[in-house]
Formats: C-alpha cells, structure tokens, sequence
C-alpha cells in the first residue's frame, strides 16, 4: 500500500512579532482527505498560522508547503488550490447570494459559463434557489455559513481552511455544517478546521492542541483521550491549556 | 414593593412584517442567573434590545427593576449593564481607556468600583495599554464584561458573551458569573453552547419570536420523552446517514464520536436495528440506553418547531 499523501508538511514554522513568538517550531503533516482539527486556546497562534499557510503572510523560519507548494516561492499557486472560510464570513453582506457566488466564481478566474452551471447546482444542493437574490445581511447565520463553505470550495480546491465556521449557531445547524465537511472529505478535499466546540473536535480524524504557539499534542481524538485519561476532548484541552 | 428584576407581558415587537418577539411573557426574580437558548434569528438579541431600552416594542410591556422600558428609559439605562453580540467596545481605544470612558459616561470611576471588577479585570490589567482591538477573544470579552459592570448595575445583560472563547477561558467566564450572581446582581444571557445552559437556575428557549419552554435545565431533561441510546461505529458518517432511513427512529444526530438515537418508549429492538444495519455493511458497537442530555432536548425541541 502507497504511503498517503501528505497535502499540508510544516517543518519548524517560526513567526514572530518582534519578541513575540507566536508559532514556536510548529512540525506536522496533513494528510490528503484528512479532516484536521486546529485546537488551541485564544491568543495561541492558531490564526497566524493559518494566515501563514495560506500564503497570506511569510513565517520568520521553517520550511512548508501547501497542495505540493512551496509557501516562499509558491504563493500564487497555493492560494488557487486552497479555499478559506473565516468566523467573519467571507461573504459580502450587501450582496445578493448570487452576486456573492458569481463574485467569488470569477476571482477565482472560472468561466463565465462555468460560473452559472455551479452557481445553481450549488443553490439548488443548499436550497437557496428562492432566496437567491436575497441580500447576505438578510439570511440567517447558519445559511450563510454553508453558503460560504460552498463558495470557498467553488473552484475545487485541494484543501479549505475553516477558522470557527460553526461560531455562534444553533447545535442542529452546527451538525448539519459538519455532514457538509464529511461530504467534502469524502470526496477527497483535505479539511483543516478550527472550533471551540470539543464535541467536533471528536468528529476529526486528527487534532492538533496548540498552546502558547507551540502544538502541545497532536493525535486521533481516541488516542488523546486515552494518552490524557480523560472521557472527552474537553477534559483534553483544559488539561493541556491549564497546565501550561 | 419587591417586584421582579425583569417583568414581560404580552411583548410583541414587529419589523415590517416579521413578528420578532410573538406575544412573550415572563418575570425573572431578582438575583436569577437565566439563560436564552435558540437559532440565530430567533429572537434573543431583539429582546434582549428592548429589555435594554434600545427599541420601542410594537405592543404589549415590559418593566426592568419595576420600571418601564419606555417611559423610564433613563433611569433603567443607570442600573443595567448590557454586554451586545459584537464587540462594542473602543478598538482604537487602550484597555484602560475603554473602562475609564465607561466609567465617567455613569459619572464614576474605576477606582470607585474597582472592587467589583477586580476578579475580571485584573486578568488583562497587565495589558492595560494595549489597544482594545488588538486583544485575542477571550481577553476582549473580559473587558466588555468590565465595562458592563464598572457602574456597579443590579442587572446584566449579556448577549453570547462567550462566542468564539475557547473551552477554558469559556469555564473561567461562568465562574465570574457565579460570583457575580453571588453578589446579588441579575444576569440575563444568551449562549449557543449547551453545555453553559446546564450552569443557569432556568432556561428559556426562544424559537421564530416565542418562547417555548421556561424552566430548569433539570425538568428540561426530565421531561424528554423518548428513549435514548448512543451507538459507536468506525465511520459516524456512514452511520448517521444510514440512521436517517431507519423505520420508527424519532433522531439520529451525532455526539463526537458517538451517534444519538431516540425512539417513542418501548420502540426499540436492538436486533432489528444491528439486522438493518448490517445489510449496509455497518457493524456498530457498544449500543446503550443513555441519559438524555440537554442538547438531546433542546434539538428535539427544535426540530419539532421547525416541523
């Protein structure tokens, strides 16, 4: 058997801000089809890492790469091949749901024709045919974040980023997000989220704890609750955060 | 003359033609740590507005401290403390800065009241100079916490105030809670986290503007009334889906690494269901009838209002 594919390899990322060390020496690969859980307190370098691996900024020290790119030489390349979902929406509020569609479509440099064809599919699958021409500001939370989920995966990226997609809503529609994240992986796109709900991070098949820009464990949920004797991911991550 | 901290009767509020808040009534006793459950959309934050003198309702009353939302908005506005959704504090502003505004708008000082605060704001004091939007989310939420409090308020209200926290500061924030309500102060707050529902006297679970359901986190799981049982397989995904089919199951929802399902009482037999599921290839393990948990309840109530 072939040995997976690793889709995301961090090797001693450093980035500070001045004498602020936000990543200290992360190292761990990301495999292909993977859903990852990106776990750490507030403040512990999560986001600067991911910013980081999405080619938005340059780490200090440490080799990277992202889809099989290089996160130094490679940007452009890395950003086509990734898609991005942020707590804050990536959507823009005083534009149509499909204004929004066909706005990330062509940033993405699909074709018009492409654009229209998984505009609908993609209405049709979430069923916001009818509130197509809606404004974003007017549907609710949980609409929204699927409908960004599937914007960030429109021009079928390798791997999404998902920073606290599920924040803020209802336990019902935070479930049906996650059947969401299931499909995509299913379907082989590589998953790298993070949330605050340790019940998902259950649902991943690896997760990573970072305290204090350092990845403190990294293991499936099984193997952390077992490693850390505790019945939960939440008892885990309060082990982890509070003995630092 | 010892009237309820929060009096609602009959609250209606309309936006055009949705029916934001749909005829709510209810009383909070003085010195209540009570909790709004719910959808985005439901309602809380509208209510929450109006409880806090920020919108005018379409009909019906309400009364904070025995006063009226409408004809005493100012003397209400001195006695609560309001922590919205969003971040609503000064992001240019320092640390410091920010609770010194908040204090001299009641005509106090930081000093004066400091005792109140101490417990909360002493944990981002070291920080004081920093800018208010350069805080990570569970420092911000301390300080929107300091500045709803630094005017020593009978009554709090705080709208999700732990959205987007992580799971330790999240336990920290409750504890400052408990004491607060130990120190005689009425806190109304909204929170998506189930787990924090289970830390309030009472719960109120608000869906499309109504409430449906008013009581302790204890009956809420006590009237659940259907039998539950919890299933562990390799692939939860795969279970999930095939569960949904599954003849006389009332839900399948996942619970980490285990799927939730319930049946109308005495509907289950376990020998027809691992039947069914081994016809799709699905060998679970380890099924066994389980507690209800407040989650359970609340998606079942959730999902009934949404039919």
């Amino acid at each position: 058997m072939r040995e997976p594919e690793n889709i995301i390899v961090v090797k001693d990322l450093v980035k500070k801000f001045g004498d602020f060390v936000a990543n200290d020496h992360l190292t761990f690969e990301v495999r292909k089809g993977e859903i990852f859980g990106f776990l750490g307190a507030n403040g512990a370098g999560k986001t600067t890492a991911i910013k980081i691996l999405c080619g938005l900024w340059y780490p200090t020290s440490g080799k990277m790469s992202v889809a099989g790119y290089d996160i130094y030489t490679q940007r452009e390349k890395v950003k086509r091949n990734i898609g991005y979902m942020s707590q804050k929406f990536s959507l823009y509020d005083d534009l149509t749901v499909f204004e929004n569609i066909r706005f990330y479509g062509g940033i993405y440099g699909l074709k018009k024709k492409a654009i229209n064809e998984r505009a609908w599919s993609l209405m049709k699958r979430l069923d916001l045919e009818d509130a197509r021409d809606k404004l974003i500001r007017d549907i609710p939370l949980g609409w929204k974040q699927k409908l960004a989920f599937s914007v960030a995966l429109l021009h079928n990226p390798k791997v999404v980023f998902l920073d606290e997609p599920t924040g803020g809503v209802d336990p019902i529609t935070r479930r049906q997000f996650w059947n969401m994240i299931y499909e995509s992986a299913r379907s082989g796109i590589t998953v790298f989220v993070t949330t605050h709900y340790m019940d998902e991070a259950e649902y991943c098949d690896r997760v990573s704890i970072m305290v204090d820009g350092r990845i403190a464990a990294l293991d499936t949920p099984e193997n952390l609750k077992q490693q850390f004797h505790s019945a939960t991911m939440n008892d885990v991550f309060i082990q982890l955060v509070r003995s630092k | 003359m010892d009237s309820p901290a929060v009096s609602v009767k009959n609250l209606t509020l309309r936006y055009g033609d949705t029916l934001a808040l749909n005829d709510l009534s209810f009383d909070v006793p003085h010195g209540e740590l009570l909790g709004f459950i719910g959808p985005d959309g439901a309602g809380k934050t509208t209510l929450f507005r109006v409880l806090t003198t920020l919108l005018v309702p379409t009909h019906g009353s309400a009364q904070v401290d025995g006063l009226d939302v409408v004809k005493d908005y100012r003397q209400i506005r001195n006695n609560i403390g309001y922590m919205p959704g969003r971040f609503s504090l000064y992001q240019d502003l320092s640390v410091e800065e920010n609770l010194t505004f908040f204090a001299t708008i009641f005509g106090t000082t930081i000093r004066e009241n400091y005792d109140l605060i101490k417990d909360i704001y002493s944990q981002i004091e070291p920080f004081k100079n920093r800018k208010a939007g350069q805080l990570s989310g569970g420092m911000k939420q301390k300080l929107a916490l300091s500045c709803a409090l630094i005017h020593k308020p009978g009554i709090l209200f705080l709208d999700e105030p732990t959205t987007g926290v992580d799971a330790v500061s999240r336990r920290e924030f409750w504890e400052m809670l408990k004491r607060l309500q130990a120190g005689d102060i009425t806190i109304l707050v909204s929170t998506p986290y189930m787990d924090e529902a289970v830390l309030c006297d009472r719960v109120a679970l608000i869906q499309n503007g109504r409430i449906m359901k008013i009581t302790t986190p204890a009956n809420v799981i006590a009237s659940y009334p259907y039998s539950l049982f919890s299933v562990k397989a390799d692939d939860i995904y795969g279970l999930l889906k095939a569960l949904r089919d599954y003849p006389g199951i009332h839900r399948a929802d996942a619970f980490g690494q285990t799927v939730h399902l319930s049946f109308n009482k005495d509907e289950f037999r376990e020998a027809a269901l691992l039947d069914y599921l081994k016809e799709k290839g699905i060998e679970p393990a380890g099924i066994r009838e389980i507690k209800a948990t407040i989650e359970d309840c609340f998606m079942d109530l959730m999902g009934k209002e949404e039919g």
